[in-house]
Parts: structure tokens; C-alpha cells; sequence
């Protein structure tokens, strides 16, 4: 049996945090894999919070948690506004037809 | 503690006539007349309020400051976008887009960044970005049936997302490896031996320099500034920098304070990249907006090698750069605003060529304005890279300096450009004839600030140092 200590919290964190990251960058297909992948990053650092937070013996970790929770909400439903507006508009919310403006 | 409440003074003040604006434009049919006037009310009132704080104090168990430095911020943010809403009136009338959330959602960023500046927690700290990044999703994407708007809101909601996402994950390594959601702890708690520590460091760096759109994490300003209507780009292009910039030196003055050398190494990378990425790739454009944002890009570049000294100097020269910046990014806009062609607004620069014949008063704010953002003396934007470039040499930096030199001529060919294309270019077709007072107004007090500045530069200049060294 081997003793779960922080090092393991820490490590799933990253792992989660680079999942995120690295499905926001090779995702070419849909904005809602996106905002998945935006809500894999804030749950990375929730995991952080809390691992370090009960490791310390430290309550702040965990009120930063519920407030990361509350503004990911709010953003989750800001982003799929606009993503609901832009389908108005464009008919679409492929990736590949997110380009009207370049240079 | 219930006592120092009056340090709250104008963020509680800001919040509730938020609320109250909120249920005048809920209740009252076609109210955007009556909130932007309120509004106008609001932030004259918040300016007064703020010309009389005073001192430093610490409340809410040290996670809220009100010092000098937040209050030069403070004043900078509402006096830049008093005149952002007051030009951009006819703008926003003529483009449909004088819904009565408009206003409201603009003060909200406001508030935002006025916790952000005033921070001195992490937690508090990300809150106030958050607060700004929301409402500067809804502000980009307002203008809802324009396709080129919502996609520039699509890309700066993804790329801000994942920059906020970045930071945090720094935060959240900082809060463990020192223990403190504190500045002050963080401060005491950080060597340069704790790596985790530096390796957050770094995040919290990318993070910020994503919210000044710093080389290089600038992807989304362009699209950004050419997507979205011109009242929202020109609130783009200036507040949240001013608070950014704040938020750096904040940083890098406080937390950080003890592993300068890591940090400095990094903003001096970000510092040059601009530069360079500023002034090469502005000098393609056809869009005056996409030019103003490579451009706006530069600026940047200019500041953080202000911050890049890590003297008191540096940042107080940092903080003059980005107040010179706004006063000439309202001028720039305020013309922009002038740009309308047959009932309909332009952007490109080729629409300007041969103004000078028709439109005088046009071409000569338009050359003042852009010769002191190539940084020709005795025009304002000349004192503000000399004070930059004079700290940096002072602290011995002298390729940063090298560097910043070289990009300022090679980006004064394309503002150069522009004023060949006005005064030498033959006439098209003249402007719709304008006789607003509230642009003209702005673009006038934009001038008169940059050719008489040269009269009165070191009182600007003290002000900002004694409220940098507190």
C-alpha cells in the first residue's frame, strides 16, 4: 500500500492542468471542447488549492476554492453567450470558420 | 475595523449606484440617455472622492490597500474612460449598439479593476481580474448582430480564459510553496532557493502579461481591436493597460520583491519582444484599428522596460508612459470616431488619404497625435520615452535601451506613413461634416496635453515618484 501524500495531489493536478492546456491547442473542431478544456485548467487548480490547503493545515486554500468554483460558473456561462450569438451569426462554431480577421 | 469602513469609501459607492443604474435602465423604457448621464454623474463624483483619500491604510485583515499609487491608478482609470464614454456618444448612437447595459457593464470593468489595483491578496486579487475579464467579454461581443464582433469576443473570451486559467495555477503554487494568500507573507516567505515558488512566479508573469497583451501572449489584440466596435477598442486600448501596468508594478513591488533578478530576466524578454514584434508588424496594416493595436502592442513593449529596471524610477517612468499613452490613444480614437464616410464609419487608412485639403483641424490633431507616438520632441510622447529610456540607462540596461531606440525609429516610418497618406495623398472623397463638441472637445484637450507638456514635465513626473516610493 503505498501512502497517498501531497506529491500525488500535485502531480493529478498538473496532469488535469496539462490536459487543458493541450486540448485547448489541438482541438480544431468545436468551441465547446474549448470551454471544456478552460473548465479542466480552473478544476487543476481547485485540486491544488485543496491538496495544499488540508497538507498546511490551512483554511484559506479552501475558500479560494469556492470562489474559483462560483467565477467559473459565471464564466462558463458568459462564454456560451457569446458562443450562442456567434452561431446566430455564422451559422456554425467550428473552429476552422473562426477566422474573418487575420494578418 | 468597522472604523476604517471610509476606506471603502469609493468602491462601496461605486457598487451601489451600480445596483441603482442597473434597476433605472431595468425600469425605465429607452433609458440609455438617462444612465449614460448618470453614469457621466457617477464618475465625476468617484474622482472627487478620490482626490481627497489620503495615506496608507490596510483593512480587512491586509487584503484591501488604499495607498497613493492606487489612487494616481484609480484617478488615471476614471479620468480615461470619462472620455472614452463622452467621445464615443455619437459613435455608439449611429452603430446601434446605446443599449442601457452598455454603460453599466463599462463601470463594472471599472470596479474590477479598481479591486485589482487595490489588492493586497491573491484572493482578492483575482477576484477584481475576474470581475474586469467578465465584463470585458460581455463589452466586446455587445454589439451581438455583428459577426466580426462576436468572433473578436469568441477569441478574447478562449485566449483570456486560458491566460486567467494560467495565472491561477501560479497563484495556486504560490498560496502552497509560501503558505499565504498575503502579499506581505509571500514577500517574507519567497527566496530565490524556493523553486516552486519561481516556477509560480512565471505563470503569474504569463498570466499579466496576457492582460497587457505583452509579446508573447499578444494573439488576441488585434483581432480583438479590429473586431469590436471603435467606443469599446478605444476602452481596450487604455484602461485595462493602465491597470495592468499597476498590477505589474504592484507585483514586482511587493510579492516578489526578493527574487527580482528571475523576475527582471523574464520582463525584459517581454519588454524587447514587443518592441520589436510593435514596430515590424504594424507596418502592413490597411486597418487603422489593427495598426493602433500593434502599435498599442509597442507601447507596452516601452513600459515594462520601465519595469523591467526594477528601480523606483523605472516604475514611476512606467506609470507616466501609460498616462502619456491614454491621453494619445484618446486622441487617435476621438479622430477615428471623425472617420464616416456616407453615413458610414471607416477604418482604413487608404479613407484618410488627402484629408488635409477638406478637414484641416482633422489632419493637424492627427499629426500632432501621431508624431508623439512616434516620439518626435517637444510632443509629450517624446518626455515619456525619454523618462523610460533615461532609467533604463541609468540602471545600466543599455542593450534594452539599444533596442527600444532602434524600434522607435523603425516604427516611426509607419506613423510617418499615415501623415504622408493625409497631407500628400490625393483627395478621395472628404468626411461627413461632424459639428459634435463632445469628440472635438477630447481630441483638443488630447493636443493641448501633449504640445504643452513639455512646459511642465517634472510635476507630473515628482507626483507619480513620491506615489510609487510611498
Amino acid at each position: 500500500m503505498i501512502e497517498i501524500g501531497l506529491g500525488h495531489y500535485l502531480t493529478l493536478g498538473a496532469i488535469i492542468f496539462s490536459l487543458g492546456i493541450v486540448g485547448i491547442f489541438l482541438n480544431r473542431k468545436n468551441v465547446i471542447v474549448i470551454l471544456m478544456s478552460i473548465e479542466l485548467i480552473l478544476l487543476a487548480v481547485n485540486i491544488n488549492l485543496i491538496s495544499f490547503s488540508i497538507f498546511s493545515g490551512d483554511i484559506l486554500g479552501q475558500v479560494f476554492t469556492m470562489l474559483i468554483l462560483s467565477i467559473a460558473a459565471a464564466e462558463a456561462a458568459i462564454g456560451l453567450a457569446i458562443i450562442v450569438i456567434f452561431y446566430r451569426n455564422k451559422g456554425s462554431i467550428r473552429v476552422e470558420d473562426i477566422h474573418q480577421m487575420k494578418g | 475595523m468597522i472604523e476604517n469602513f471610509q476606506i471603502l469609501y469609493p468602491e462601496i459607492f461605486l457598487s451601489l449606484s451600480i445596483l441603482i443604474i442597473l434597476m433605472v435602465g431595468v425600469f425605465i423604457k429607452k433609458s440609455y440617455n438617462l444612465v449614460t448621464n448618470l453614469t457621466f454623474l457617477i464618475l465625476l463624483i468617484l474622482i472627487a472622492i478620490l482626490f481627497n483619500e489620503k495615506g496608507n491604510t490596510l483593512i480587512f485583515s491586509d487584503v484591501f490597500i488604499r495607498d497613493s499609487f492606487s489612487n494616481i491608478i484609480k484617478i488615471l482609470i476614471l479620468i480615461s474612460s470619462l472620455l472614452i464614454l463622452y467621445s464615443s456618444q455619437i459613435f455608439i448612437k449611429e452603430n446601434n449598439i446605446n443599449k442601457f447595459e452598455y454603460p453599466i457593464i463599462f463601470l463594472i470593468a471599472i470596479l474590477g479593476m479598481f479591486f485589482m489595483v487595490s489588492a493586497n491578496d491573491l484572493i482578492l486579487f483575482y477576484l477584481g481580474l475576474e470581475l474586469q475579464s467578465l465584463a470585458l467579454y460581455i463589452l466586446t461581443a455587445i454589439d451581438r448582430d455583428n459577426l466580426r464582433a462576436t468572433e473578436s469576443g469568441i477569441k478574447f473570451f478562449i485566449l483570456s480564459a486560458l491566460s486567467s486559467g494560467l495565472l491561477l495555477y501560479g497563484c495556486s503554487l504560490l498560496y502552497g510553496f509560501t503558505g499565504s494568500t498575503n502579499f506581505e507573507i509571500i514577500n517574507n516567505e519567497l527566496t530565490s532557493e524556493n523553486i516552486g515558488a519561481v516556477f509560480a512566479m512565471v505563470f503569474i508573469l504569463v498570466g499579466l502579461a496576457f492582460k497587457v497583451s505583452a509579446v508573447p501572449f499578444h494573439m488576441w489584440t488585434p483581432d480583438v481591436f479590429e473586431g469590436s466596435p471603435s467606443s469599446i477598442t478605444s476602452f481596450f486600448a487604455i484602461v485595462p493597460k493602465i491597470a495592468g501596468i499597476a498590477v505589474f508594478i504592484r507585483f514586482m513591488q511587493v510579492p516578489f520583491e526578493n527574487i527580482l533578478i528571475e523576475w527582471q530576466s523574464i520582463v525584459i524578454f517581454l519588454s524587447i519582444a514587443s518592441m520589436i514584434l510593435g514596430a515590424v508588424a504594424a507596418i502592413g496594416q490597411k486597418n487603422i484599428k489593427r495598426l493602433i493595436a500593434y502599435s498599442s502592442i509597442g507601447h507596452i513593449g516601452y513600459a515594462l522596460a520601465g519595469i523591467a529596471t526594477g528601480t523606483l524610477s523605472g516604475y514611476s517612468s512606467s506609470i507616466l508612459y501609460i498616462a502619456i499613452y491614454a491621453v494619445m490613444n484618446l486622441g487617435i480614437f476621438g479622430c477615428i470616431f471623425l472617420m464616416k464616410k456616407d453615413g458610414k464609419y471607416t477604418e482604413e487608412i487608404n479613407d484618410l488619404s488627402g484629408i488635409s485639403t477638406k478637414h484641416p483641424l482633422i489632419s493637424i490633431s492627427f499629426l500632432i497625435i501621431l508624431f508623439s507616438l512616434a516620439g518626435i520632441p517637444p510632443l509629450g510622447g517624446f518626455f515619456a520615452k525619454f523618462y523610460v529610456f533615461m532609467s533604463v540607462v541609468e540602471s545600466e540596461m543599455y542593450t534594452l535601451a539599444i533596442i527600444g531606440l532602434l524600434t522607435t525609429v523603425i516604427s516611426a516610418f509607419y506613423y510617418l506613413k499615415i501623415i504622408k497618406i493625409i497631407y500628400f495623398d490625393e483627395i478621395v472623397k472628404p468626411f461627413d461634416e461632424n459639428k459634435n463638441f463632445s469628440i472635438s472637445g477630447t481630441i483638443f484637450i488630447s493636443c493641448i496635453f501633449l504640445i504643452t507638456f513639455f512646459l511642465y514635465p517634472s510635476i507630473f513626473n515628482d507626483l507619480i515618484l513620491t506615489a510609487v516610493s510611498k
